[in-house]
């Protein structure tokens, strides 16, 4: 059952169960199928009861925001702590490498003038914000909350796969995974040492108050969501609620005298820290895509003045490149003087001619990406192609080979899960929430992504992934 | 709160309310035309519902013949029929949805249950339910909705003015259905009630939940003047208009004692505390309902230019 030369979460690669899933392991061979089935069912109603739901963006839906629920599979994904501790501090400590490469770049540029990240790849990038040099930040930190996805291949070997620096979503996920599990299997968690992860919005609210503008006292802090209609919208509204803040659109929000203002039933009331969950492009008309209807015109003067902190700030989506993906452990040795914990995964830039001819030549073994592609949309995934599917990428390249990257297929590791009452591998990838405010922490959960289709590798929810609770164990 | 936010929360209960009553109009022309003599007045009777539509046209333009199962699956299921029960609950789930953070998980539950069940629901289902089963679930639904808001909501401004958006839409609805019934039903204003029309009286009275009432605070046989009476001025039947009007000022008194919708609603307020229904019938029961839709209406635009930015 399990394809060759993977690595199984619970039953690693020779079928022997795995110290982290002993306690699960035991429990499942005394759970029926039929009532695992049913549990699985179950949870599929408190989701659409609740409103989990995800709006899909894509060709076929017709722009009305379509509600779907995002699978959900009972059986849970389980780190050691030992296990853990590697992915935490890895996460952490690349998310410090990229907030002193953010305030780098925007201030003296020290690593490009010492030759470390090739200047023209960072200041000809769209995703490099001109408008952002020289503002200085609150502790000098530009990714407030970060998502790195990272992928495991064997026991001990953790790669990140992608470091989401500009508005990461799923954490809503992680949260309700979890209170959905704990409601279906109580019994489970009487046994087994699971780290709570229900602290995370109380989290959330110290780093986004941290982040405050100098001088402001009990900041008020709100959530930006571009709309119900959004795919992430729940999340958002979700998280607003958690921390007990207002959830606001752009038509809430008012500049007047260089600060930022929302518009109350007692009239307008000021506001200090944004979590906005809109991209840069369409925060501000003013500054920005001027036909962006979501933004808050004049929002970016205020931010530059210090009159209101956005978290993430303007100008993370450098970070998140994909170019400039390849350079993370160069900034963890500059700025950190540290070792990378976790390793990068082998990637091939399309604009170098080497690296170019090897990749056209081995197309059917790689991974492509779009470098500003996101949600698993833009990408070749090399062996599950079609000849057809080749030819078509091979001429996208060569018309634009600096939008792309490659990467070896890596062999993501696969979890049980239930397929059609029938417990199958499929592959999974792992993706912890790291916050930057006083300090860089990291809560000891993550949203576990699973590709439900079998063999494929693409777990991304627009794509028909599910999620999966993760566990970790305190001992 | 966001102004945006209080509006929607305002709009959200509007529509649960208007839901039940909409419920309780096509129960009681149900129960009446059970009681119908002739086929002309039971045209009549399923026409009336009809005239809540903003643009009742297209229902001739989908149906041949007012019937009851046309005026049903018009009024109740049909989802490009706006003043449907169908779109009104999906009109409260969508403000609800724009402002969940706002919300009680009971709250919002019992709206997206609501939802997701009464899309489930078509007119051979309805039927296999019995219409009068299928309205008692609507009022349910709509008793389990502000039971959630009354007894899980913080009192702050969700709370407020989600009760606002209820007593505002419940004034609006109780006056308008019985403009509509009282035209149905007057030919027996001045004569002694006749059997059947006790019957209708009786219907009507049901449903605003009043029967029961009538007999405590009357115990005489039913008469449409004592009728009116305790649907437009008694303050102690929680859907008189009465009733309605006290919430409100109370309401708004409490949010902003000076404002102009907060003059407005004490106007009228006490306007009605003095009134007798007598001297109301003798100018015409209509006449006053036409001009306690207008004000309420009239208020419901002055509290959204006070609190919630509707310019």
């Amino acid at each position: 059952m399990q394809p060759e030369g993977f690595f199984d979460e619970m039953h690693g690669f020779d079928g022997a169960v795995q110290n982290a899933y002993r306690g699960y392991a035991e429990w499942l061979t005394g759970m029926p199928l039929n009532r695992l089935a049913e549990k699985h069912q179950h949870a599929d109603a408190l989701f659409r009861r609740l409103g989990i739901t995800f709006a899909i963006n894509d060709e076929n839906s017709d722009g009305n925001g379509t509600e779907r629920l995002i699978p959900f599979d009972v059986i849970p994904r389980i780190l050691g702590a030992d296990e853990w501790s590697v992915v935490a501090n890895g996460a952490c400590q690349r998310v410090r490498a990229i907030n002193a490469f953010l305030h780098d770049i925007y201030h003296e540029q020290e690593i490009l003038k010492a030759g470390r990240i090739p200047a023209s790849l960072v200041l000809n990038n769209p995703a490099f914000r001109p408008e952002a040099l020289g503002l200085d930040l609150p502790g000098g930190t530009y990714v407030h909350v970060a998502g790195i996805d990272v992928v495991r291949v064997g026991p001990g070997e953790f790669h990140v796969l992608e470091d989401n620096a500009r508005v990461p979503s799923g954490v809503s996920y992680m949260l309700e995974n979890r209170a959905t599990m704990m409601r279906l299997f109580p019994e489970l968690f009487v046994k087994q040492p699971v780290a709570p992860v229900s602290h995370y919005p109380e989290l959330l609210l110290r780093t986004l108050k941290a982040s405050a503008p100098a001088g402001v006292r009990d900041p008020s802090v709100v959530v930006l969501t571009p709309g119900h209609l959004n795919s992430a919208y729940f999340e958002h509204a979700f998280l607003a609620r958690e921390m007990g803040v207002e959830l606001v659109e752009g038509l809430d929000l008012v500049v007047d005298d260089d600060l930022v203002f929302m518009r109350t039933t007692e009239g307008l009331k000021r506001v200090d820290v944004i979590y906005r969950r809109i991209d840069d492009d369409f925060i501000d008309p003013l500054a920005f895509r001027a036909d962006s209807y979501l933004g808050v015109p004049g929002l970016l003067a205020v931010a530059r003045n210090g009159g209101v902190a956005l978290a993430n700030a303007i100008g993370t989506g450098i970070a998140d490149d994909k170019a400039i993906y390849v350079y993370v452990p160069d900034m963890i040795d500059f700025y950190l003087g540290e070792k990378p914990i976790l390793k990068n995964v082998p990637t091939y830039s399309l604009r170098d001619a080497d690296d170019r001819a090897y990749v056209l030549d081995h197309l059917e073994e790689l991974v492509v990406k779009e470098v500003a592609g996101a949600g698993g949309y833009g990408m070749l995934v090399g062996p599950a192609s079609t000849a057809e599917q080749r030819q078509e990428f091979r001429a996208k390249i060569l018309a634009n080979p600096n939008s792309f990257i490659a990467q070896p297929t890596l062999k993501l590791s696969t979890c049980p899960t239930l397929v059609q009452n029938e417990i199958q591998p499929r592959h999974v990838d792992l993706r912890p929430y790291v916050l930057t405010g006083e300090t860089t922490v990291v809560v000891p959960g993550a949203l576990t992504r699973v590709a439900l289709r079998k063999g494929s590798l693409v777990v991304n929810s627009s794509q028909g992934g599910g999620t999966k609770d993760t566990w970790v164990l305190e001992r | 709160m966001l102004g945006r936010t209080a509006n929607n929360v305002y709009w959200m209960a509007r529509y649960v309310e208007r839901a039940e009553n909409l419920a309780r109009l096509l129960a009681s022309t149900y129960h009446m035309s059970l009681l119908a003599p002739g086929a002309g007045v039971d045209v009549k009777n399923w026409e009336a519902p009809l005239s809540l539509c903003a643009d009742p046209s297209v229902f001739y333009d989908r149906h041949e013949e007012v019937s009851a199962a046309n005026v049903l699956k018009f009024m109740a299921l049909d989802p490009d029929n706006p003043s449907s029960i169908r779109s009104s609950i999906r009109f409260a789930r969508d403000n609800a949805h724009a402002t969940r953070n706002e919300l009680t998980t009971e709250v919002w539950e019992a709206i997206n249950q609501t939802f997701f069940e009464l899309e489930t629901i078509n007119y051979p289902k309805m039927l296999d339910l019995g219409y009068q089963e299928y309205f008692d679930w609507v009022k349910e639904r709509s008793h389990l909705f502000r039971g959630a808001v009354f007894g899980t909501m913080r009192r702050g401004e969700a709370f407020t003015f989600s009760r606002l958006g209820t007593f505002i839409e419940r004034a609006d609805n109780t006056s308008r259905f019985l403009h509509l019934k009282w035209a149905l039903l007057t030919p027996s204003v001045s004569k002694p009630v006749a059997a059947e029309d006790y019957y209708r009286w009786g219907a009507l009275l049901r449903a605003f939940s009043a029967f029961k009432a009538y007999r405590e605070v009357y115990s005489v046989i039913i008469e449409p003047r004592r009728v009116a009476e305790l649907l437009v001025l008694r303050r102690d039947m929680p859907r008189s208009l009465f009733a309605c009007t006290g919430e409100q000022l109370a309401i708004l008194t409490n949010l902003r004692s000076n404002a102009a919708c907060t003059l407005q609603a004490a106007q009228t307020f006490n306007r009605m505390e003095v009134s007798r229904i007598d001297s109301i019938l003798r100018s015409g029961l209509p006449r006053f309902l036409n001009d306690f839709i207008r004000r309420n209406s009239e208020l419901n635009d002055m509290i959204g230019r006070e609190f919630m930015l509707v310019q």
